[in-house]
């Protein structure tokens, strides 16, 4: 039962971390119409980043901070060298392009931080275990990731919902030739949705730095599961995206701590050993080709289309 | 189109040529390694031209073409890793495992459209890559050593280097009149129609999705043989060869050479292929100026090489 809590919990935090992913690349392909494949670069950078200024500053609070912010500009930056080119091109054209910012980026890492893993060693603050209920711990640190994520998305409602910015980015999403008609700067609201999209890929990726090695590629898998998210949420709704992250997360989660076990009631335990990895993996494609065949628009569809 | 003497035609004959001599050329001159170097080249242009038939003239943007490399791969694998040496059921085999995952995938992701179907076939051959690395009696993540290529009795010696690469050159050129075939058949056309107008195609009475997925079958097959091939020139079949950024490269091999061109994808191999080659011996970051120079192909060579020649003879 304890285990299950624990599980549970770790499934949340799982969620959350890929909502933030998620909700950067819905973000901006719901408002600029881009396919972005680097965002896991963007992650992956996040983590790297916030290594580096962590052990430069020694202070883990500060290093993530400077982290945030230089994920922040390196995602304007693409996006005012690079990207703004290609809006209202084909999709295709977007995938090719950040496939090749993808190849960039990896080796670039090799370059500058060489081919081994880095770690990023928590501040002793954040590694006691909190008791969440009598009798059980739960680690301080997967416990404030959950409450960033958690105060971060409901901060990305606030902002699209109430905000005068929000609104801009709501109507972008609906009609872009209408608002820049209207008389907004729509070149420098693109500019900061990618940039928001980006610090949000960023910050995901240095909250999961500690728990994970800080590693080249590492944005790649969990950028699949993003796109899952967001196939599975609907693509282009922020609200879709954050039940889709939680779901997942707890679904992967829960399937690799307690599908072996499963298995071993009905078959071998041999048998079961090897079936359960490859089946743990499989068990959210598997989600998203039922929902596909039953909502092939995802769950929640943005409203506009 | 009429066969005319234009700077693209004349590029494809003597590429053509040029594939076809290659091996009297390595033995005059004693330079295997092009040999080793083409006979890559030459399966990676039978994929690219499989997807070129989904993507260029179907208008279906598979993200997961590497999927089928894998599993034609792992087919003839684990026949030779089970005692099961022959090529005359290796590869049928093969052929019909990748037949039937496309079948699958297909009919499950032309439920949808555009960019969700990019993702979707994405996400498939991620699935299938787990599978493989799941496969611990077959290597697992490690991938799986093929100590025999399959045998076709005889009839052609795959461990002759030179026997070898003709067959893989009689495969692509097999492929491509395979596919010059069909997209010049109703068939194709209807495929072709489909890309510029569905709805128009769905109201003179065609079932969209039938004519999408059969041609999805097609290519998936036709990259299948392209994965037995390959693993029975590496030897070795492992996850990696189905792992998402090989379909990405498959994507760019065929971008780069022009999609919806007959021989576009084959070009686009090679100066690909010849290019990471090239970078790599100059700088062991070869992807630090791969990376850019996509982005700068994306951003100003629209048509990839085959509208270029195309521009040649306007211009």
């Amino acid at each position: 039962m304890l285990l299950v809590v624990e599980q549970f919990l770790n499934g949340l935090q799982f969620g959350l971390l890929l909502f933030l992913l998620a909700a950067g690349l819905t973000l901006v392909f719901g408002i600029m119409d881009f396919v972005n494949l680097a965002h896991g670069s963007l992650y992956m950078m996040g983590a790297y980043f916030a290594a580096t200024f962590v052990a430069w500053t020694g202070n883990f609070v500060l290093g993530a901070l400077l982290a945030l912010g230089a994920t922040l500009l390196l995602g304007i930056v693409l996006e005012f060298v690079a990207l703004r080119h290609l809006y209202g091109r084909d999709h295709l054209d977007h995938v090719l392009a950040t496939f090749g910012l993808i190849l960039f980026f990896n080796d670039a890492v090799r370059l500058i931080w060489g081919p081994a893993g880095l770690a990023l060693p928590l501040p002793g603050w954040l590694t006691v275990p909190i008791a969440i209920m009598p009798g059980v711990y739960y680690p301080a640190y997967r416990l404030a990731i959950i409450v960033v994520a958690l105060v971060v998305a409901l901060l990305l409602y606030l902002v699209v919902m109430r905000t005068r910015i929000g609104m801009l980015i709501r109507a972008g999403a609906s009609n872009r030739e209408m608002i820049g008609a209207l008389g907004i700067n729509i070149k420098l609201l693109y500019t900061l949705v990618f940039g928001l999209g980006a610090a949000l890929a960023g910050l995901a990726g240095l909250m999961q730095a500690p728990i994970l090695t800080v590693q080249i590629g590492m944005g790649e898998n969990i950028l699949i599961l993003a796109f899952v998210i967001i196939v599975i949420g609907g693509i282009g709704s922020i609200r879709g995206a954050f039940l889709a992250a939680i779901f997942v997360g707890i679904i992967d989660t829960l399937g690799r701590a307690f599908l072996p076990d499963l298995l071993r009631q009905v078959l071998s335990s041999t048998a079961a050993s090897t079936a359960a990895p490859a089946l743990s993996s499989m068990l959210i494609y598997l989600l998203m080709a039922i929902v596909l065949v039953v909502r092939p628009e995802g769950l929640f569809p943005a409203s506009r289309r | 189109m009429t066969a005319s003497l234009n700077a693209r035609n004349v590029i494809v004959a003597l590429v053509v040529a040029g594939l076809l001599l290659l091996p009297l050329y390595t033995s005059l001159s004693g330079n295997v390694f092009a040999l080793t170097l083409f006979t890559r080249i030459v399966i990676y242009a039978l994929a690219a031209a499989s997807l070129n038939l989904i993507m260029g003239y179907g208008g279906m943007m598979s993200f997961g073409h590497a999927a089928y490399l894998g599993i034609g791969g792992y087919a003839v694998g684990i026949l030779a890793h089970e005692g099961i040496g022959s090529g005359f059921i290796q590869w049928p085999v093969a052929l019909a495992a990748s037949a039937l995952f496309a079948l699958v995938i297909g009919a499950l992701s032309l439920r949808t459209r555009g960019v969700y179907f990019i993702m979707i076939t994405l996400a498939f051959a991620q699935m299938a890559y787990y599978v493989a690395s799941g496969l611990a009696r077959y290597g697992g993540d490690d991938g799986l050593t093929i100590y025999k290529r399959s045998d076709f009795g005889g009839l052609i010696n795959l461990s002759d280097r030179v026997q070898f690469y003709y067959l893989c050159v009689g495969c692509l050129l097999g492929g491509i009149y395979l596919i010059w075939r069909i997209v010049n058949s109703r068939f194709g056309l209807v495929v072709q129609g489909l890309r510029s107008n569905e709805r128009r195609m769905q109201a003179i009475g065609f079932s969209v999705n039938r004519y999408r997925l059969v041609c999805f079958v097609i290519s998936g097959t036709i990259c299948g043989l392209a994965g037995a091939l390959l693993a029975n020139n590496t030897d070795f079949v492992s996850p990696a060869a189905m792992y998402w950024t090989r379909s990405g490269d498959l994507m760019v091999m065929v971008v780069l050479g022009g999609m919806g061109s007959l021989f576009g994808p084959v070009l686009g191999t090679i100066v690909f292929l010849m290019l990471e080659e090239f970078l790599s011996q100059i700088t062991e970051y070869w992807a630090l100026i791969m990376g850019p120079l996509l982005l700068l192909i994306v951003l100003f060579g629209r048509g990839g090489i085959d509208g270029l020649l195309g521009r040649l003879r306007r211009g």
